[in-house]
């Protein structure tokens, strides 16, 4: 212990832990603290009086008799936002495992300018891309419009402030998170493999079966993840292409914190959420643990 | 030799375009025949590479064509080809087990998968790795990394199995093991092989015929001992083994026997007259254990010089000679195997005799 204190690299690495200690490990603590203290009248909590009604309230509400009943309006918004963050999931590896595979296909040049193109939508502020997607997707919107001059019904559309609408923007919003990690181990993966594939008798079909997408699933998983999880917490997305109608973990949080003036409530639930988060990321490390690394 | 299973016929393939293209292939035509050891044998970037991934279907000819048994291949994929081929990087599949790795073309064939299990331990028992099956590739030596590849090649039991130098990345001594191994597997299936070295000794030594490239020709296609003992090319002479090399004029005696006249006005005789007939500017090449020295005593006909080095190699002796007054024009190199007994010791500087037996003088073509 001594040697390490005196070592060199203890020091090197001391600010990101204090860093990481401080701004992550002490909010965290803070929320678990006033998850499991009882709600003040006016909103905030009373300090010092301990309560677990928090999480009982995700499952059961108390009925004018005091019994508790089991309540699912909130197990139904986790749901949705499960099912929401899933589609959005399938959405953006659907999109972004084609994106990934060409790219990684090109000239090595024209590969970073690719790269480059699709993380464009990083620079601008999400706002200013939801609101623009409001614009497309509204009736009389662009889309709208387009599908008219094509012949269908104007206003037919009906889309916005449907989970759609949420979906297919945070498709948009994440997508990059799916390209980029698919792409950096489509990049890393030995054509001659796929040479060998073809050489001993595999179609293109059966190329990317049987050997290129076993060996881009960690990239695959990975990109699962990163957009999954930011989903699972999104919160301007559903407010604004939800029109606020289908609330997202996120939102109820949110009220929680604010009109709602339970803040115990809005800590559990969000110590829920990391609960599932943490759960998924188990499922990953434990799968991908084992797998071989290419090396030849 | 038996019937021909893959030509080239007139291949050309040039890479990129404008300025920067590159003349991989030019012109080639080649015939391999059934069950034959072939080998295709140049320096680094002669276009060996190439032509085997045309054969594989891994390229397209810029113009003529690559036939398998009488019918052209040109447009067909790699995967309709029942040609396999052994990568120089091996290529195992990281992700599959030993077995899975074998098993993998035997079920593209669409062979269940019991059968191909058997299969695969057949090739495991004929590359000796029996034991190996459920290891990871990453698993293995490098050497054992190569039988599997071959047994993975093998096992789909294909017309033709390319094989790119393939043991370059092994060390000495396994690659010899290796070179055994190989020309047993491919007596044992009867495949043709089609490999590609750029080492002499492993073509020489494994091969039925040789095919010698350079710069994206072939030059000359024969048996080991006919590339060895009859180069065509001064290419040819100088890449496999050691030569001596010299120029003169050939002209024809009044007797009628060709002679060839050196620089120094020194005369060698030719066996017979090259079907070029007398020209100015001619090559030979001699291997250098074909001469033989004796200690000059008189000013008698023949090539004479002095001994520069000597250079004793165990199982035999190499003696550098000049053969100019001065050391200023031919040298040549003569190798004397070392039998106890016999032959005599020759000093550095001692002027010495050189006998050039007719029928060891190659009359090269360029
Ligand atoms: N895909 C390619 N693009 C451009 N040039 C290539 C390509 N493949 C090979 N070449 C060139 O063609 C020539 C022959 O290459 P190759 O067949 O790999 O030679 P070898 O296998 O005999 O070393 C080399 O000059 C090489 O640079
Ligand atoms: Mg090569």
């Amino acid at each position: 212990m001594g040697n390490l204190i005196r070592s060199k690299r203890f020091w090197l690495i001391a600010p990101a832990v204090l860093y990481i200690g401080f701004f992550m490990a002490v909010p965290l603590g803070q929320m678990a603290y006033v998850s499991i203290l009882e709600r003040g009248d006016y909103g905030a909590v009373n300090w010092g009086v301990f309560s677990f009604d928090a999480y009982a309230s995700f499952l059961f509400e108390r009925d004018l008799m005091d019994n508790l009943m089991f309540n699912t309006d909130y197990l139904q918004i986790f749901a949705r936002s499960f099912g929401l963050s899933a589609m959005t999931m399938v959405f953006a590896l659907v999109l972004g495992f084609p994106t990934a595979f060409y790219i990684s296909m090109q000239p090595q040049a024209r590969r970073n300018f690719l790269i480059f193109l699709v993380t464009i939508p990083f620079w601008t502020n999400i706002l200013v891309r939801n609101y623009a997607w409001m614009l497309l997707l509204r009736n009389g919107g662009l889309i709208d419009n387009g599908l008219a001059w094509l012949g269908y019904e104007s206003g037919g559309l009906d889309i916005l402030y449907t989970p759609y609408a949420v979906s297919i923007g945070l498709t948009y919003t994440y997508l990059p998170f799916m390209v980029l990690p698919i792409y950096a181990s489509l990049e890393k993966l030995d054509h001659r493999l796929i040479e060998a594939a073809f050489d001993l008798g595999a179609d293109k079909w059966r190329a990317m079966t049987r050997v290129i997408l076993p060996l881009a699933a960690p990239g695959i998983a990975a990109g699962c993840i990163l957009v999954f999880i930011p989903c699972l917490g999104a919160y301007v997305t559903p407010e604004l292409l939800g029109g606020g109608k289908f609330m997202m973990i996120a939102n109820l949080i949110g009220s929680q914190f604010g009109a709602a003036r339970n803040w115990p409530f809005g800590a559990a639930l969000g110590f829920v959420l990391l609960a599932f988060v943490l759960l998924s990321m188990m499922i990953y490390a434990m799968k991908f643990k084992s797998l071989p690394e290419e090396k030849l | 030799m038996s019937d021909i299973v893959v030509s080239a016929r007139s291949v050309s393939k040039i890479f990129g375009n404008g300025p920067e293209q590159v003349r991989a292939l030019d012109d080639v035509s080649v015939d391999i025949c059934q069950n034959e050891f072939f080998t295709m044998l140049g320096p680094s970037g002669c276009g060996k590479t190439t032509l085997l991934r045309l054969i594989g279907g891994f390229e397209q000819a810029t113009s003529g064509d690559i036939l398998l048994e009488g019918q052209v291949l040109n447009d067909l994929p790699p995967y309709k080809r029942p040609i396999n081929t052994v990568f120089q990087s091996y290529a195992l599949f990281p992700h599959l087990t030993v077995r899975q790795n074998i098993t993998f073309g035997l079920e593209m064939k669409g062979m269940p998968r019991r059968e191909a299990n058997g299969r695969a331990d057949e090739m495991l028992d004929l590359v000796q790795l029996a034991p190996y099956g459920d290891r990871m590739p990453s698993q293995l030596s490098g050497g054992q990394q190569q039988r599997i590849a071959l047994a993975r090649a093998l096992a789909p039991a294909p017309r033709v199995l390319l094989l790119d130098e393939p043991l370059s990345a092994l060390d000495l001594k396994l690659r010899k093991e290796m070179q055994i191994e190989l020309k047993r597997l491919q007596t044992e299936t009867g495949i043709t092989f089609v490999f590609v070295t750029h080492d002499q000794e492993e073509a020489l030594a494994m091969s039925d015929r040789i095919a010698v490239m350079q710069a994206g020709k072939i030059l000359q296609i024969g048996s080991p001992r006919d590339i060895y003992e009859s180069p065509t090319h001064r290419f040819v002479a100088d890449f496999i083994g050691e030569s001596n090399f010299l120029h003169g004029e050939v002209r024809q005696t009044d007797g009628g026997a060709a002679v060839l006249t050196l620089a120094g006005g020194r005369e060698i005789a030719l066996a017979a007259m090259p079907v070029s007939g007398p020209r100015d500017n001619v090559t030979i090449s001699i291997r250098p254990e074909r001469l033989a020295l004796y200690a000059r005593n008189d000013q008698k006909d023949g090539l004479t010089g002095t001994i520069r080095d000597i250079v004793y190699f165990g199982t035999d002796t190499t003696y550098h000679i000049d053969l100019g007054p001065s050391g200023t024009d031919a040298r040549l190199t003569v190798r004397v195997q070392n039998r106890e007994g016999e032959g005599r010791e020759f000093e550095r500087g001692a002027q010495v005799g050189v006998t050039v037996p007719v029928d060891a003088i190659r009359v090269l073509a360029d």
